[in-house]
């Protein structure tokens, strides 16, 4: 079986590949917000925690810059953006 | 042998919107001009005789039987091949012309055979239908002399033009005796289908119809589209199901249930038995034609292999046992509330069905998010078309294909990408080829030589020969191109679309390293290609794109759809016929179970759960409370079970063992679960990890309408009674009752009222509609009550289309000493899909078994010959195929299709998919390959495995 944080690597893959599609948008804020948006949109609830426990527990490594800044602000209270 | 029920006027319809009104038989007769004088009769009641005439195919004049009168006219003209002309005076019927039509069915009957054995099925014939309305009673010739029926003369020598019945195709014969070289066949196979592989050999009495060159069918280019089989009027070429059963009594139409271009067939029956399917000349997608599929491979629903008793098991290592549906559902439903209780309402979840009807996928997510109280529903549009959803609704505001089929006569030229539409939409790709025969221009973006590259009469303009992985790089330098080249549609952009998004987009693809040269070592496509079919887009006039799963099973599948439609909008190719983005749906109703509201994300009619206006409008009429958050995807249901959080599945329809990627990952995964529910015909991969089975039924056991990859919806009807005890849907319904949520439907028809009343773009959708319109077209509510062909005429359905930006980002599937090659997948003609169905039927004998794919000099290079077997492995694992030399592949590139289990093809795929949607990336995979000696280690341990489930099956058959 797939270990707890196999499927924590998977996530940080997704989010990663996310980030990756909005690093062509120039203005910061839109990419950020971009990611932001569309984990909120398509990820269902108990992966986004993961993902957040994730960050707030182990920093969030493997994480790129952009996906970084991203969950951060997920992260953040109020969660919708 | 036409339809039994069809009335056919002769030669095709005029497309002309001028009248001419000119005299036949003494009545004035009003018809489009380029009529012919045989249409215009028989739109006018008056039937002429004919036989080689056939409103399918163009007029040819060979059989003489259509000759009439027209004052003014020398002798006796042929009225297939004479338009009408105002004030022309017809007669056609006289006794001369009774006369002249009696001497030409003498001649034909005196070389036809009798064939008492098929007397009832010969007597629906053309040719004898004709000999009784003509009035032939004696055939002065007598039945010596030379002749084509005989294998012997009267004087005991063979006959050298008797040629033996070719019964080598397992569908139909070919029986020259009764041949009388009308040539429809031959008609047939060019104009419908665009093989060519007839021809007439031979000259004057020699004449005679050949496969090939002059092989048997089977051994021919025959794709077995039974195009000419349904034209020839004599029973030359003839159904083999309808010699054996005979003479069809009734018939009703319906819908296929294979591939998305939706086929409409009558379905020809002898009281509950299917005798033929014969394609209606009135489906609006097909227009009479069909494929080897649809046409002949439905012994799959009468198969031995079809379970129809519900069964039920504690464990998978234990035996099935047959039980009653009420015990099935009980321990179903009992189960599922079981594991709410222990592990959350998020921890089960379903799959609905891309091959079920509308009316069935929409009663699954009802289930779901009413019935088990969450949004775990999902649907095989994961794996196939996931990224047309959302990179169309991103760029127009739609997640469908703008254009109809038809719309292709009307392109001037065609691009294709990543679609094999030959193999994976013949039906349509017959038209896109009448269309290229005419002249238009063809691009092909494509790894492989696929076959409309070059086929009769065809050859592409620029096949783009890129390597897997790279079209995002090739779509941004072909906007390049067009951006710094000065051929953006500059008004259309203005007027119909948002101008910050397309300033952004248009730095973006003017930056040099989109250009074609920085391009070119990424792609593999010479740059001055790019460039030159670029240009051919963006100014050759119409200018449409067909794509497939090429485009989007990969991990910019989202990115290459925006893509493309971001071209479409530059060039101002969409809003209109013969233009648009076409992406070529797979399955029969994978369009209509994503209409349906099948993603975890989204309502029917594409509206996100947490839209609170709509999530209102279904908690009103669903009578629950429903959640706002999306739920989990198929891939990450699988991720949740090995996490121990999500416990059990409904899946209907759909094998996800076999289809999905990565698949020691998806079986340990339903390993971990505790309830899995599968309902479907046969005992599939995915049934074998399952502790319920409920036994589906087939698309001819049911009402309800299918929609196509052109948003058709058309009606499936039921033929015949259950042979499981109850429709698809019947059993959701049952399911949900026991689960507690109330489901009450008596037909499918008042599902449909209740998706129209719930969902706007099908508003004026229901059952009696489509029987007064033949199919619609959504969206079908007020502004188009006739439903929409082309969308996006006036405007973009989110308003002002969206440029969106599309930067290349190489996968993370990279060759390496290791794996040094890429593998890609797709599909042949003759099989469909996992082969579920068409393995079950003789649709085997063209492709038996999968193999790969591999260029010679890759293979040269390992010591592999062809039929060598041969491992390939992957960072996945590792599966063994026999290999077949072809340069269709490029060096570098290897293929296989995954249409048997046995193959394991998805053992060896991964887990990288699209960034936005999780549409696995199937089409880029690094591998090794070489020479191996006996079946892999998962190969062996899935023989084992099989043997033993279809052992635990046998035991519960034998109670």
């Amino acid at each position: 079986m797939t270990s707890r944080s196999g499927s924590v690597d998977r996530l940080v893959a997704m989010a990663n590949d996310i980030a990756n599609y909005f690093h062509s948008e120039p203005d910061r804020k839109l990419a950020i917000d971009g990611v932001v948006g569309h984990i909120m949109r398509f990820w269902e609830p108990r992966m986004r925690s993961k993902l957040i426990a994730y960050f707030t527990e182990h920093g969030g490594e493997g994480l790129s810059e952009l996906a970084h800044a991203a969950v951060a602000k997920l992260a953040s209270p109020p969660q919708r953006a | 042998m036409l339809s039994i029920v069809e009335l056919d006027f002769g030669t095709p319809k005029s497309a002309s919107k001028q009248a001419v009104t000119l005299s036949i038989d003494g009545r004035d007769v009003t018809v489009p001009v380029g009529t012919s004088v045989l249409r215009a009769a028989s739109e006018a009641g008056i039937e002429i005789p004919k036989l080689c005439a056939t409103e399918l195919l163009e007029a040819f004049g060979s059989c003489r039987l259509c000759l009439v009168q027209i004052e003014g006219m020398k002798g006796y003209p042929a009225s297939c091949t004479t338009p009408v002309a105002a004030g022309m005076k017809v007669t056609t019927h006289s006794p001369k012309l009774g006369d002249v039509r009696r001497g030409v069915m003498e001649l034909y009957l005196s070389d036809y055979p009798v064939d008492e054995a098929h007397a009832d099925v010969a007597a629906q014939s053309e040719l004898m239908k004709m000999a009784a309305v003509v009035g032939v009673h004696e055939v002065r010739y007598g039945f010596g002399g030379a002749n084509h029926v005989h294998a012997e003369r009267s004087d005991g020598t063979l006959n050298p033009l008797f040629r033996a019945k070719d019964e080598s195709n397992p569908y139909f014969t070919f029986d020259a005796s009764k041949c009388i070289v009308c040539s429809r066949c031959v008609r047939a196979c060019d104009e419908q289908q665009g093989t060519l592989a007839l021809t007439i050999q031979g000259r004057g009495f020699d004449s005679a119809v050949v496969a090939s060159q002059n092989e048997a069918f089977m051994d021919s280019e025959c794709v077995s589209c039974g195009a000419c089989v349904q034209a020839c009027p004599t029973m030359a070429l003839t159904e083999k199901s309808l010699l054996a059963l005979g003479a069809p009594e009734r018939s009703a139409v319906t819908t296929c249930a294979y591939c998305g271009v939706g086929c409409s067939f009558r379905v020809e029956m002898k009281g509950e038995q299917v005798v033929r399917m014969v394609p209606n000349k009135d489906g609006g997608a097909n227009h009479g034609h069909s494929c080897v599929k649809g046409r002949f491979a439905i012994g799959y629903v009468t198969h031995k292999d079809r379970i129809l008793k519900p069964m039920i098991r504690a464990k998978i290592s234990d035996p099935w046992r047959e039980v009653s549906w009420e015990e099935a559902i009980e321990y179903t439903a009992s189960e599922f509330k079981r594991i709410q209780a222990k592990y959350g309402r998020d921890s089960i979840g379903g799959i609905t069905s891309s091959r079920c009807t509308n009316e069935e996928t929409y009663l699954v997510q009802k289930l779901v998010r009413a019935g088990f109280g969450n949004n775990n529903v999902d649907t095989c549009a994961r794996v196939c078309h996931s990224p047309t959803g959302y990179g169309l609704k991103q760029t127009l505001g739609e997640s469908a294909g703008t254009q109809d089929f038809d719309s292709v006569m009307r392109a001037d030229v065609i691009m294709v990408i990543g679609a094999n539409p030959t193999d994976g939409h013949p039906v349509f790709a017959s038209q896109m080829k009448r269309r290229l025969r005419e002249g238009a221009k063809l691009i092909v973006a494509d790894p492989r030589r696929i076959d409309i590259v070059r086929s009769p009469h065809i050859q592409a303009d620029y096949h783009l020969k890129l390597r897997p992985g790279t079209n995002v790089a090739l779509l941004n330098s072909l906007a390049h191109v067009i951006a710094t080249e000065g051929l953006i549609d500059e008004e259309f952009v203005r007027t119909r679309c948002e101008a910050d998004a397309f300033a952004k987009w248009r730095a973006f693809v003017c930056a040099e390293h989109n250009s074609p040269e920085a391009m070119e070592n990424v792609t593999g496509v010479p740059a001055r290609d790019v460039r030159a079919a670029a240009r051919l887009y963006a100014t050759g006039g119409n200018a449409a794109i067909y794509y497939g799963l090429g485009v989007t099973e990969h991990s910019q599948g989202s990115t290459a759809v925006m893509g493309i439609a971001n071209l479409a909008m530059a060039t101002g190719n969409i809003g209109r016929e013969g233009v648009g983005v076409n992406p070529l749906r797979g399955q029969n109703n994978v369009q209509g179970s994503c209409d349906m509201g099948s993603f975890p994300h989204e309502f029917p009619g594409y509206r996100h759960v947490s839209d609170a206006a709509t999530r209102q409008l279904f908690e009103r009429d669903w009578g629950v409370s429903l959640r706002d958050e999306p739920g989990l995807r198929i891939p990450n249901m699988f991720e949740a079970a090995l996490d121990g959080e999500f416990k059990a599945l409904y899946i209907q329809g759909e094998d996800i063992a076999q289809s999905d990627p990565n698949t020691q990952h998806v079986t340990a995964a339903l390993t971990a679960m505790e309830c899995i529910v599968v309902q479907d015909l046969f005992l599939c991969e995915t049934a074998k990890f399952a502790h319920v089975f409920l036994p589906g039924s087939s698309f001819l056991e049911k009402d309800g309408t299918f929609t196509n990859a052109e948003r058709r919806v058309s009606r499936v009807r039921k033929v015949m009674q259950p042979k499981n005890g109850y429709a698809d849907w019947e059993i959701t319904q049952l399911l949900s009752n026991a689960m507690g949520y109330p489901m009450n439907y008596a037909h499918p028809s008042q599902i449909m009222d209740e998706i129209a009343r719930l969902t706007p773009t099908f508003q004026g959708v229901s059952f009696a509609r489509i029987d007064e319109l033949g199919s619609i077209q959504w969206p079908c509510n007020a502004e188009h009550p006739d439903g929409t062909p082309t969308m996006h005429v006036h405007e973009f359905v989110r308003g002002k289309g969206k440029f969106m930006l599309t930067e290349y980002v190489p996968t993370t599937e990279k060759v390496n000493a290791k794996f040094p090659l890429i593998l890609t997948t797709g599909r042949i003609l003759s099989q469909y899909n996992v082969g579920a169905q068409t393995r079950r039927t003789q649709n085997s004998r063209w492709h038996s078994e999968d193999r790969l794919e591999i260029h010679p000099q890759d293979a040269e290079d390992r010591g592999i010959k062809d039929g060598d077997w041969v491992g390939i492995e992957s960072r996945a694992g590792q599966t063994v195929l026999r290999a077949t030399l072809s340069e269709r592949m490029q060096p570098g590139v290897v293929y296989t299709t995954f249409h048997f289990p046995f193959s394991g093809a998805n053992v060896i795929t991964t887990e990288n998919s699209d960034w936005a949607t999780n549409c696995p990336e199937y089409k880029v995979t690094a591998v090794q390959v070489m020479r191996v000696n006996q079946p892999s280690d998962w190969q062996q341990r899935y023989r084992a495995f099989s043997e033993q489930q279809q052992e635990l099956l046998a035991e519960a058959a034998a109670k």
